[in-house]
């Protein structure tokens, strides 16, 4: 489908800014469009971060810290590319860390409990997060509960669920070999020596190109964004948002699995205690990259970028021995002030068009 | 634009001075020893003791000490992240107390191959690469919890437990401890339920009322750690059972000392947590020094109620 052939097909605040330069536009041009602008920024601040850091200590930019700061990274940004479709639709999923838990322990029951090889396992995550995910997007579409309060539910249904199931005992993946290689080994180290990153990090790259494909070049992206925008034109128009907002959550759902997968595998367990208090970094990963929590606007590129800055200035502060109780000031007032940019840069963008 | 490019210097000097700075402070860190310990909690006024303990022993052996731990003590993968951490600064030797061995392994082996001594605390690894593991056996020290119960209630009647967590270990020891060993010496105590409420005082009040509303005969209440002996404390307070059910708390902390002073708590298990950071520490610099260590430092607890709770030996272990 090419542009034009539907009026939804520019419903985002940032394509709908960049019209202006059309066709034959410089480098420069395509440079400071205020989509890339925004990229650029949020690119900065991560680069920005890293050389601090370097400079502030000689342990930072080392091979092994590197390495561990993209896994610290992984689960995180699986989860924030989950949260991206919902709130980009401008809704809100609180369940993403709970659910991720009932996905890893989904997982352990099937290997662990039931025996079945890797392949179903790893189906099991997935499609249960999917099923989570369709649960809550009936709850949210059909019976009309807000996105907040329907996740909220869906939060410590998927909390006490994992404990039920789990029978409040951690779920070992011992008995399945190769389990604890999603995550930890290293596919890319096996080819090029010197770069043992895990695959937890392959597969976030992989989650990100498809997730930004989906968003950008599908006709679930476009609905994604349509909704967020101005979701009774949508409907006016004759598309069937109730379908398509069920199908978001469903895929974030979905993708929760992949992250469930991830930290299980990570710690070779399914700790079904864990995953509360997940969903607001998985947030606060989406809102630093750029993406707005009215909906309508975001990028998967943002939300990757996001989940770094994160991961670098947990790493960073641990490396230079601050404080604990600082290091979650500092968090905090980054945060604030990564947002407060974002709003600046908009409002600039906008007094000028 | 001359006024742009001169912020950009005047920051980029800074930046490089400020970098500087803490590289000299590094320098000259370098000759001391270096021991950061990752724990299983950092706000608990328990793990603050730890701490203090390992800043103690810091100062006596003049080594360097960092102390770290996540939020709360099912966050496993966030705990990895600040083992990683720790073990990026190449420290001479680490003070690990792990929420999940297994999880821990891979990065156990690292510290292994680096030939980087790891002293276990609080809760053992399952495995033998710490040289060394410093400790409470919380087992038997809810054990004796049960036993002073018994005691207390003339060894029959109904009792129940709030407990922190049912799946770290330190929850399931001090509730099967207390549990196993009512069921297997006191035969006329029944024990009506056992609940979780995550060693939040207000969650544990809560869950200590309806407790109290289900069974209108009890005559005992074990809370499993602190937050949650405070709960059941405020719990009984508020039914106006007080009194009439005997509590027995775990752990210290201003309230629970206060309790314990007033009498609206009839006494409380302590472990010894700024010892167990001393001793953590002080085995640190001895397996850095290559001396050869016992398996286990047992760090202790101890029975205190009204009659003890001034006592200088026992006041020394409890904290605020």
């Amino acid at each position: 489908m090419t542009t034009g052939d539907n009026p939804l097909t520019t419903p985002t605040a940032t394509t709908a800014a960049a019209t202006p330069d059309a066709p034959g536009f410089s480098l420069k041009a395509r440079l400071f469009r205020p989509a890339t602008r925004q990229k650029l920024l949020a690119f900065a601040s991560l680069i920005a971060l890293m050389v601090f850091f370097s400079f502030a200590s000689p342990q930072f930019l080392q091979t092994d810290n590197l390495v561990s700061i993209l896994q610290s990274t992984a689960v995180n940004g699986v989860l924030a590319i989950a949260c991206t479709f919902v709130i980009i639709t401008a809704g809100i999923d609180l369940s993403v860390g709970t659910l991720m838990t009932f996905c890893a322990v989904m997982a352990g029951v099937v290997l662990t409990y039931m025996g079945m090889p890797l392949a179903l396992g790893i189906a099991a995550a997935i499609f249960f997060g999917a099923l989570a995910g369709f649960v809550s997007g009936v709850l949210i579409a059909k019976l009309k509960i807000p996105p907040f309060i329907a996740t909220l539910g869906m939060m410590m249904l998927l909390k006490g669920l994992s404990l039920v199931i789990s029978g409040t005992k951690p779920i070992y993946f011992n008995d399945t070999p190769g389990f604890t290689a999603i995550s930890q080994d290293s596919l890319i180290g096996d080819l090029i020596p010197s770069l043992p990153i895990p695959n937890a990090v392959l597969i976030l790259f992989l989650v990100a190109v498809a997730a930004s494909i989906l968003l950008n070049r599908t006709i679930l992206g476009r609905y994604t964004f349509a909704l967020g925008s101005n979701e009774e034109a949508v409907r006016l128009s004759g598309v069937n948002t109730d379908f398509w907002k069920v199908v978001v959550y469903t895929v974030s759902g979905g993708i929760c699995g992949i992250a469930g997968l991830l930290i299980a595998s990570r710690l070779n367990s399914a700790q079904p205690a864990l995953g509360q208090g997940y969903e607001l970094d998985a947030i606060a990963a989406v809102v630093i990259g750029g993406t707005s929590l009215s909906g309508g606007t975001g990028t998967i590129v943002g939300t990757i970028i996001g989940a770094f800055i994160m991961s670098v200035l947990t790493n960073g502060l641990r490396i230079l021995s601050v404080a604990q109780e600082w290091q979650t000031v500092i968090t905090g007032v980054i945060i604030i002030l990564a947002v407060y940019a974002d709003i600046l840069r908009r409002r600039s963008s906008s007094n000028k068009h | 634009m001359i006024q742009r490019r001169a912020v950009t210097t005047t920051l980029g000097v800074a930046l490089i001075g400020l970098s500087g700075l803490v590289q000299a402070q590094q320098a000259q860190q370098a000759q001391e020893i270096y021991i950061p310990l990752v724990s299983k909690g950092f706000q608990h006024q328990f793990w603050q003791a730890v701490k203090s303990g390992a800043e103690q022993a810091a100062k006596d052996l003049k080594v360097k000490v960092s102390f770290e731990g996540p939020e709360s003590e099912s966050m496993v993968d966030k705990q990895i992240d600040m083992l990683s951490a720790a073990l990026a600064k190449k420290p001479q030797a680490i003070g690990f107390a792990a929420l999940d061995s297994q999880a821990a392994i891979p990065l156990l082996k690292k510290a292994q191959a680096a030939k980087i001594p790891v002293v276990a605390f609080d809760s053992g690894v399952d495995s033998d690469i710490p040289v060394t593991t410093t400790t409470t056996d919380n087992k038997a020290a809810a054990a004796l919890a049960a036993d002073k119960m018994a005691e207390l209630i003339g060894k029959s009647g109904e009792v129940a437990l709030v407990v922190h967590d049912q799946t770290s270990r330190t929850g399931v020891d001090r509730r099967d401890g207390f549990v196993n060993r009512i069921k297997s010496t006191y035969p006329n105590i029944k024990i009506v339920s056992v609940q979780y409420g995550g060693g939040d005082q207000l969650k544990s009040t809560e869950i200590t009322k309806s407790i109290l509303q289900a069974s209108p005969n009890l005559k005992g209440i074990f809370g499993a750690n602190e937050g949650s002996a405070i709960g059941v404390v405020n719990g009984v307070k508020e039914m106006k059972r007080s009194g009439k059910v005997v509590i027995i708390g775990y752990d210290s902390g201003k309230q629970q000392k206060n309790a314990i002073a007033d009498g609206s708590m009839a006494g409380a298990i302590t472990q010894n947590p700024v010892g167990m950071g001393y001793k953590t520490v002080e085995m640190a610099v001895k397996a850095i020094k290559g001396e050869k260590l016992p398996k286990v430092v047992d760090t202790g607890f101890f029975w205190y109620d009204k009659t003890n709770i001034t006592d200088p030996k026992i006041a020394a272990v409890l904290y605020d």
